[in-house]
């Protein structure tokens, strides 16, 4: 059983215990492209499962970041500040913002790696 | 030109004690002294030192620089960098315009006040519309003047609940931008596969607390919106009003009115479809027009006719939203407008769109073997290529639009709309001729060979401009904006 699970707006939620790290998929990194910037809320602001929490821009575009999991900012990765490019490198390491989930069952509703696959093979038309 | 010698910039081209011109001293030396001391600069102005003729040679280098739609092909979809031409120019620096002041008596600028009148009724004869205020800035701020009358048309008849607007997925970054600046949550509709909004995911997201659903039609992927007859009823019948955002008009010119589609509001960009300068600054223009019972809620000032003939600056609406510029707007840009209308004539008028229309087909048709082509046509005025065809090379819609600058083409609008991954979005306009479209798709389709042969002289591209390929991640991180962050950036 792997511990990420994805949304199909792109992001994902790794698991350990009852801690989410949040970032974007690989395949989100190489559609935006180099990342200039990522915007992140602050350690102690809730995330609502579906929402968007923050944005991420690159060269190319400015997405907004939605939520896989609801529950508190225990910490932001405060390395994105100066070096968001970390994100293009391997973002699966550089997650987001880590959740402390109010409601682990969430988790149920969200892509396996091998639906988001499909999914993602879908999207490229 | 030697760019190593006058292509840097002219402090760079500095040597110290070196001038152009010797100045006599200075024959009143007490003439400073009544200056209070802090109004005083304690030493001399850092000033490039240089001789008169690197001057001249460093600024008209410089001045050859410039891209611009006098220079060249300018395809930049969604922008329409129509030609502009020079009789609109001729017309605004005419000193029976250029030197009026804003604050002259009505009696002594009634043919200024005629040009301004005569031009919003043209605009509401092409836009179907009753009237129309010229003064909003641009075509953001027509969006921003259209929604806030929207508004104040719900708030008018005591509906407050209307707090949404929709927007497809496919619109303009304006859109939702205005809506949210006038206050509103926006709601986004999808598109369908062919470009066009999908209804039944409006019909979803339509509702009584809906006080408006912009379109752009033409849309942004160059698609008419053929279900808009069914879109104004479902928009309607949920008693919000539909909104034209007329950054698309240019292939409706003549032929296609806003206002008997159904639209409510609609602003114009005279920069594009009206052809006034835009690029560099402008300044542009995005009048609004309203149809019959919105008129009372367009901004103060206006210009009226009285009934003895005469025109008279106004702000007689107590439920106009007040100003929302300064006098009457950019007005020698209306003057650029109302000679490029005048100069056609309303059979020149009907002539933009299909020939607009023309162009685009004719250079998609030539191009869509080798560049992919999402949503088949015939287009209109433009249309959105999804990066090449053969994606095994590696080769980017961006590595593509750089490429085109070597050979001294504007690059396509890129990156949107953003349905798509590798958009590469085209707009000739009807002003450009056969031979330069031509020229235009020879040159895609060499790219496209070379993508092939040799991908790596497009992805290095490009090599023959001035500047080539900026970091943009760096530039976008840490930008450096002025000859002062250069420095430091060097040191």
């Amino acid at each position: 059983m792997s511990n990420i699970y994805y949304l199909p707006t792109h992001e994902y939620a790794r698991v350990e215990g009852n801690v989410a790290y949040i970032g974007i998929s690989a395949y989100a990194a190489a559609q935006l492209g180099n990342v200039v910037y990522v915007d992140m809320p602050e350690t102690g602001d809730d995330v609502e499962a579906g929402e968007d929490f923050g944005a991420i821009e690159s060269v190319k575009a400015a997405s907004d970041l939605f939520a896989p999991v609801s529950g508190a900012v225990v910490e932001i990765n405060e390395e994105l500040i100066d070096n968001p490019r970390l994100v293009n490198e391997d973002p699966e390491a550089h997650w987001i913002i880590k959740v402390e989930m109010s409601d682990p069952s969430q988790l149920d509703t969200l892509l396996s790696p091998e639906a988001y696959a499909a999914h993602c093979e879908a999207e490229k038309h | 030109m030697n760019r190593t010698l006058y292509d840097k910039l002219i402090f760079d081209c500095s040597h110290p004690g070196r001038r152009g011109f010797d100045l006599p001293s200075y024959p009143y030396p007490d003439a400073l002294a009544g200056l209070p001391q802090h109004l005083m600069r304690g030493d001399a102005p850092v000033l490039p030192e240089v001789d008169e003729l690197t001057v001249v040679r460093h600024y008209t280098n410089q001045s050859t620089n410039n891209f611009g739609v006098d220079t060249g092909f300018y395809p930049l979809g969604s922008c329409t960098m129509k030609y502009n031409p020079k009789l609109g120019d001729a017309m605004a620096a005419s000193p029976t315009v250029a030197a009026l002041h804003p604050r002259q008596p009505a009696a002594t600028v009634q043919g200024a006040l005629m040009i301004y009148r005569t031009l919003e009724y043209m605009l509401a004869q092409i836009g179907g519309m009753e009237e129309f205020t010229l003064n909003p800035y641009a075509g953001a701020h027509g969006e921003l003047t259209g929604l806030m009358v929207i508004r104040a048309y719900h708030i008018d008849r005591g509906d407050h609940g209307r707090r949404r607007v929709i927007v497809p997925d496919s619109a303009h970054g304006t859109n939702p931008a205005s809506a949210a600046m006038c206050g509103y949550e926006v709601s986004e509709v999808r598109s369908l596969a062919d470009g066009t909004v999908d209804l039944t995911d409006l019909a979803a997201k339509l509702g009584d607390d809906v006080a408006a659903v912009m379109l752009t039609n033409p849309n942004t992927t160059g698609t008419f919106e053929r279900g808009i007859p069914e879109i104004a009823r479902m928009v309607h019948e949920c008693g919000a009003l539909l909104y034209y955002d007329g950054a698309n008009l240019n292939p409706m010119l003549g032929v296609a009115r806003p206002g008997d589609m159904g639209f409510d509001v609609m602003h114009v960009n005279l920069h594009k479809t009206f052809a006034t300068p835009h690029g560099g600054g402008g300044p542009g223009a995005g009048p609004v027009g309203v149809r019959a019972g919105l008129e009372r809620f367009l901004p103060n000032p206006r210009v009226v006719q009285l009934a003895d003939g005469t025109f008279d600056v106004v702000a007689d609406s107590a439920d106009a939203m007040g100003r929302i510029s300064s006098w009457l707007g950019n007005y020698t840009v209306y003057i650029r407008a109302l000679a490029y209308i005048l100069t056609l004539g309303a059979e020149g008028i009907s002539q933009v769109g299909p020939l607009a229309t023309l162009n685009a087909n004719y250079v998609m048709h030539r191009l869509s073997d080798l560049y992919e082509l999402p949503i088949p046509g015939p287009c209109k005025h433009e249309f959105v290529f999804d990066g090449l065809r053969d994606k095994s090379t590696g080769v980017t819609t961006l590595n593509v639009a750089k490429r085109l600058l070597d050979f001294g083409f504007h690059a396509p609008t890129i990156y949107f709309p953003l349905l798509f991954h590798e958009s590469l979005m085209i707009e000739p306009t009807e002003t450009e001729s056969l031979e330069t479209l031509d020229a235009f798709v020879e040159v895609m389709r060499a790219i496209a060979r070379e993508a092939s042969e040799s991908p790596a002289t497009v992805k290095d591209a490009p090599h023959d401009t001035p500047c080539r390929r900026p970091d943009d991640t760096e530039a976008a991180l840490h930008p450096k904006v002025t000859y002062k962050d250069w420095c430091d950036a060097a040191v």
